[in-house]
């Protein structure tokens, strides 16, 4: 302590300097206090201690006098603390502050597909591959990522497999020119069962771990099956002809179930993660939610919802992956709204104008009329690293346009 | 749940304050993780309640969290745990953007006469499963942090415990106007754990 100064200096400064003294407030300007004090800790008020250290050192504006204001502050902190409120505390040693990098800023990409700038969407592509052939077709579904990881593409007459894990090319098959090109393709939820449409009317099922080809279905369609999707060993199709067939993969007679109810090309088909729920999108503007559990005798079942809301075909679907019946559609260039819809009442819950052409809505991967394949990095996740992309599909939302 | 008899396993106090300490330390990561408040690559890892959580690798957060842990137990076996609520907060303006609020409901008479529960430990982790996907999922609606942050831990105690000498009173660190969301809860008998996320309002919403 600086006893030895103080005695040179103000009385009013050397008595702010002894606190301890102060729980008896007193100002009487004396000398005396410059003895060594002994502590005592029970009559020691910590808190206005601290206090009274900390403004003197501002060079105190109390100078020894105005002790009713002192002792007023004391009444109100033991006010607070005895009010009967939770304490909230927080930890004394706050944890380390890290710059953390971020991608670049968000600008629209490709033609601007981004709905809001509410993540940052890297202006460049992760990966870039050569495309070439791929079909220029807004119908068709071409591309889609297995849970193996494993990204299959259809480019004109040959399937080509790319293994994200060792950036691998394998080609699955070529088809002849009669019944080519590949119009639609859809990875089984085990990863290694592939369901191939051609434009011959045929769908193939493929065995990628065997490279053969198992099944061949037939006679479902009238016309090119430009969509599938799996519903555990449920093939469904959807074609040219507005036609829905559910076929059982697994016995010799595979058609067990039509939904008929599009007009037009059915382009988009999704099964909800649960089973119970298909939703499919047409050219002809219309997104039909079908029940599977309303399966008829007559083989024609009816739709559960029909929703008109699009005015463009409707071709991107993703259902939420944590609440089970809500759906977001994506409508394509007379409509570039992006739907959501519970599809328990049929109701919709939101709709959001994308301002551009929609999303595509499948895959994190955009395949693009300039012949290319680019793998953009939208979830700050490496795709390689974390789950394999089908947990990422059902985020439509920042999904990538197809540059037309 | 189905007519299959799950088997219930016992649950004591002191089991239960460690398994929602360890909830809490998991769930800090991932939203640390999540929200980019350090950089990816710091983290690691492991499997924990059946999926691929991340954990960080760096020191000084570790023992953070790990400190913490230990004192959040203590208070959650004397019962006297209200509420743990993380922060997210500019680096520049210590504003605070988001707030994680993991609010507890304790059984008093466990803690009073010491009796254990009975619940299966399965079917706790199933719970803690359900929120740490949606804590994953949240990336979705929460609004992005464009700028650097840091965080913090508020716990909110009962009035009559004794503040540790490493621990402040604080204040309650609330957004104005913010966006409620509301996650799972999962329960050990003796803790029950409600989950929350409010975030601040951004101007991009929709109409």
């Amino acid at each position: 302590m600086d006893d030895a100064r103080e005695t040179s200096s103000s009385v009013s400064l050397h008595n702010t300097k002894t606190p301890l003294h102060k729980t008896i407030p007193r100002r009487k300007p004396s000398m005396e206090n410059l003895d060594r004090f002994i502590p005592n800790r029970s009559a020691m008020d910590f808190d206005y201690a601290d206090y009274v250290l900390t403004t003197a050192r501002k060079g105190n504006k109390i100078k020894g006098e105005g002790s009713p204001r002192k002792e007023a502050y004391r009444k109100g902190l033991a006010e607070l603390f005895n009010m009967n409120r939770p304490r909230i505390l927080a930890c004394k040693n706050k944890p380390p502050v890290f710059k953390t990098l971020f991608p670049e800023p968000t600008s629209s990409v490709n033609q601007g597909a981004l709905v809001k700038p509410q993540r940052y969407i890297p202006q460049t592509s992760e990966r870039t591959l050569d495309a070439p052939d791929i079909g220029d077709n807004y119908y068709l579904n071409l591309l889609d990522w297995g849970s193996n990881n494993v990204f299959a593409i259809g480019l004109g007459n040959t399937l080509y497999l790319w293994d994200a894990s060792d950036s691998s090319t394998t080609e699955l098959f070529t088809i002849d020119d009669e019944n080519g090109p590949i119009t639609s393709l859809r990875w089984a939820s085990d990863g290694r069962n592939l369901a191939v449409g051609l434009n011959n009317l045929e769908v193939q099922i493929w065995d990628v771990v065997s490279n053969r080809r198992m099944r061949t279905l037939r006679g479902g369609h009238s016309s090119r099956v430009g969509s599938l999707d799996w519903n555990e060993h449920i093939l469904s199709t959807g074609g040219m002809d507005g036609v829905i067939t559910n076929n059982d993969a697994r016995i010799s007679n595979h058609i067990v179930e039509k939904y008929e109810g599009h007009q037009l090309e059915v382009c988009g088909l999704n099964w909800s993660s649960s089973g119970q729920q298909l939703a499919s999108g047409g050219n002809d503007n219309l997104l039909h939610i079908w029940d599977h559990s309303m399966a008829t005798s007559n083989s024609r079942t009816q739709w559960l919802h029909r929703l008109d809301d699009h005015t463009a075909a409707v071709k991107a679907l993703a259902w939420c992956p944590f609440h089970s019946s809500v759906l977001a559609s994506g409508g394509g260039v007379g409509d570039h709204h992006i739907t959501f819809w519970n599809t328990h009442t049929g109701a919709c819950l939101n709709s959001v104008d994308t301002g551009s052409q929609s999303p595509n809505g499948c895959t994190v991967a955009s395949a693009t009329g300039d012949e290319t394949l680019r793998f953009w990095n939208v979830f700050g996740i490496p795709e390689v690293v974390a789950n394999p992309a089908p947990k990422t599909n059902l985020e439509p939302f920042a999904s990538f346009s197809r540059i037309r | 749940m189905g007519s299959k008899t799950t088997t219930k396993d016992i649950i004591t106090l002191r089991g239960s304050a460690a398994i929602v300490s360890e909830f809490f330390g998991y769930a800090a990561n991932s939203i640390l993780y999540n929200r980019g408040v350090y950089p990816e690559e710091s983290f690691v890892k492991v499997k924990k309640y059946g999926l691929s959580m991340l954990l960080t690798q760096d020191e000084t957060v570790k023992s953070f969290i790990t400190n913490l842990n230990a004192q959040l137990s203590e208070w959650l076996e004397s019962g006297k745990l209200q509420r743990i609520v993380l922060v997210i907060m500019s680096k520049a303006t210590s504003e605070v953007l988001e707030r994680w609020n993991f609010s507890i409901e304790t059984d008093k008479e466990v803690v009073e006469k010491g009796v254990s529960r009975e619940k299966s430990d399965k079917e706790i982790m199933r719970e803690i499963q359900a929120i740490m996907k949606q804590i994953i999922s949240s990336i979705t609606y929460l609004p992005c942090l464009e700028e650097p942050c840091v965080f913090d831990v508020l716990a909110y105690t009962d009035n009559d415990v004794e503040v540790p000498f490493t621990w402040v009173e604080s204040d309650p660190k609330l957004i104005e106007n913010p966006q409620m969301v509301k996650l799972h809860s999962f329960d050990t008998k003796i803790h029950k754990v409600n989950t929350m996320v409010s975030y601040k309002n951004d101007e991009w919403n929709e109409e």
